[in-house]
């Protein structure tokens, strides 16, 4: 029995030790650069300039992140960023909801062809819209407005597709039951239907707040200054300005940018990732 | 066709519904048509103005020369189509997209599979590992653009640092245009290799066990195992992955923009999308810029439309 064991056995501890080796390699690959990036911005500024690189910030500073506080406006991308995302999470849940509500529950002559009108919309590039687009909301005076910037991204194609295929999952008894119920649409919605889709409007709200916050050709066109231009905008202009010379401000803002979004996934990707896999695994 | 594109889509025909009084059934059909327009309205309208609407005018404008500023253009016929598909730039910009494309797609595809396997083992640590390759996917493109501009900057940046050590000495990431799609494709990939990992880590996840454990029984080797078991299970994830990644690699712009603007030598990294904002917004020449908008459109319309019939065939068989 041992005899017959024993060349198993070595044979999965090798592949035990390319596993651990694999993920030391995934582990650098990774999060080396991250920690460049941050352990960059803390050093001072001949030390960024400094070869070989050293593994340490030593001193280690501060001053960075205060010269991005206090010099470019910063909290002013910052709040902008927050606005603009918020607008739009919360207008696209809502009109994603109730297209998803009308959609699954609602019966009216036509359904198929909207169905395909919101999914087609999403094989058509916003940046390509954005020639149109420019031209529509400088006619209506909304250039460098907040209304610019939210508005022409409102529409929501995807998220309306994921809640639309979750409702039709749900228990058919129950909307029913309900439906004899004379139950109105928005109590129907509110009462019965929502209850029983957290997780996957957890995941719709998720995924819109990372792309939202994310967003960065429309508001590059549509801002002009620190007024409505959100944190992707205002970094890229901070590199402008500052980067190659002093790139130790750009990479605290570098980082500003990124943790917000990182501490919302680290605490919640269990739904996000819930919502884009869904759909996509069976067939 | 479109619905397909999402696999697992339901798409099949609503339940009947349920027989009530006639009277009762025609009012509420009534009431049902009123309420789904009230909840469908200002999602179409937004879609149709700012989706569909500009989509079609990029084909009036693609006809036409025009400052953006400006509040007329001029109709010059073919002539911005003949400009495109005649000069070189634009066949280096096709071929810069082509390139950038294939390598992210067929680079995130297959390291996200690998990740996926790896990581769909029992190993220590596996969880946080998870985590970590899915970050950099949430992170905006821009400002992964601009600490990777400084990541591979050749004189005081990471990767001069790490080949520095095996003695190699730096590309010239921002001269040589070679080099500098080069640069382009692989932060693209780094950026977003978690969903592809997410998404195959979900199908290897969703596999039936029993056929795997068969064929641990069968003694096959983990190469037949994989090819004959496991690859077919993953089809569906595959397909859905050529799509979606395909669409998303073939628009991206903040980070071209915030590493290279496109360059160098005035487009070494300028692709298609990079050449429609540049044409429009830096050149002035915003119907130049409709033309190149309306053919990548096309070209992203035969790619995905071959693509879901292959799908199709694939699941008939």
């Amino acid at each position: 029995m041992t005899a017959v064991q024993a060349p198993a056995e070595r044979s999965s501890r090798l592949s035990r030790a390319g596993g651990y080796a694999g993920l030391l390699l995934v582990v650098l690959v990774v999060a080396l650069p991250l920690y460049w990036i941050l352990i960059s911005s803390l050093k001072e500024r001949p030390d960024i300039y400094t070869v070989p690189v050293g593994w340490f910030p030593d001193p280690l500073t501060v001053d960075n992140y205060s010269a991005v506080g206090s010099g470019v406006a910063f909290t002013d991308y910052l709040r902008n960023s927050i606005i603009i995302t918020a607008s739009l999470t919360v207008i696209q849940v809502v009109l994603g909801v109730l297209s998803a509500y009308a959609l699954a529950f609602l019966r009216f002559p036509g359904r198929s062809l909207v169905l395909l009108f919101v999914i087609g919309s999403l094989m058509v590039p916003n940046q390509i819209t954005v020639i149109s687009n420019y031209a529509l909301v400088a006619q209506l005076g909304w250039r460098n407005t907040f209304t610019g910037i939210i508005v022409p991204l409102a529409g929501v194609a995807f998220g309306t597709f994921l809640m639309r295929n979750h409702f039709l999952s749900l228990p058919r008894e129950i909307i029913e039951a309900a439906e004899m119920d004379a139950a109105g649409p928005l109590r129907m919605l509110w009462r019965v239907v929502l209850p029983m889709s957290w997780p996957t409007l957890i995941a719709f709200t998720l995924i819109t707040i990372v792309n939202e916050w994310n967003q960065y050709l429309w508001p590059l066109l549509m801002a002009d200054d620190a007024s409505v231009a959100p944190l992707p905008v205002g970094l890229a202009q901070l590199q402008d300005t500052q980067g190659l010379t002093n790139w130790g401000p750009v990479l605290a803002g570098t980082v500003l940018t990124m943790l917000p979004i990182l501490l919302i996934f680290l605490a919640l990707q269990r739904h996000m990732i819930k919502g884009l896999t869904a759909g996509a695994v069976k067939g | 066709m479109a619905t397909d594109l999402v696999a697992g889509a339901r798409t099949g025909p609503a339940p009947a519904p349920l027989p009530r009084p006639p009277a009762r059934r025609r009012e509420r059909r009534g009431r049902g048509l009123l309420v789904a327009g009230a909840f469908l309205v200002p999602n179409l309208v937004l879609l149709g103005v700012f989706t569909y609407r500009p989509l079609i005018d990029n084909v009036r404008l693609s006809f036409t020369d025009w400052n953006i500023s400006s509040p007329t253009a001029t109709y010059i016929g073919f002539d911005n189509y003949v400009e495109w598909f005649t000069s070189s730039a634009s066949h280096a910009v096709l071929w810069n997209t082509v390139v950038f494309t294939a390598a992210a797609v067929v680079g995130s595809m297959a390291l996200g599979l690998a990740l996926a396997l790896l990581l769909d083992r029992r190993l220590f640590g596996r969880d946080a590992v998870r985590s970590l390759v899915f970050a950099p996917f949430v992170v905006a493109g821009a400002a992964v653009g601009v600490a990777f501009q400084f990541v591979f900057d050749p004189t005081f940046g990471l990767v001069q640092d790490l080949l520095g050590r095996i003695g190699v000495e730096s590309p010239a990431f921002y001269q040589d245009p070679d080099w500098a799609l080069f640069m382009v494709t692989v932060t693209y990939i780094w950026k977003n290799l978690g969903y592809t990992f997410v998404i195959y880590l979900a199908a290897l996840q969703g596999r039936r066990a029993d056929l795997d454990e068969a064929a641990e029984i069968d003694a096959a080797s983990t190469w037949t195992r994989f090819r004959k078991v496991t690859w077919p299970q993953l089809r569906p994830a595959t397909f859905f992955l050529l799509i979606t990644v395909l669409l998303n690699s073939f628009q991206v712009f903040d980070i071209i923009d915030t590493m290279t603007r496109g360059g160098p030598l005035g487009n070494g990294t300028t692709t298609m999308v990079y050449q429609v904002y540049q044409e429009t917004f830096v050149n002035q020449r915003a119907g130049f810029g409709a033309t190149v908008a309306t053919v990548m459109f096309l070209i992203l319309l035969v790619v995905t439309l071959v693509q879901v019939r292959v799908m199709e065939r694939g699941q008939q068989r």
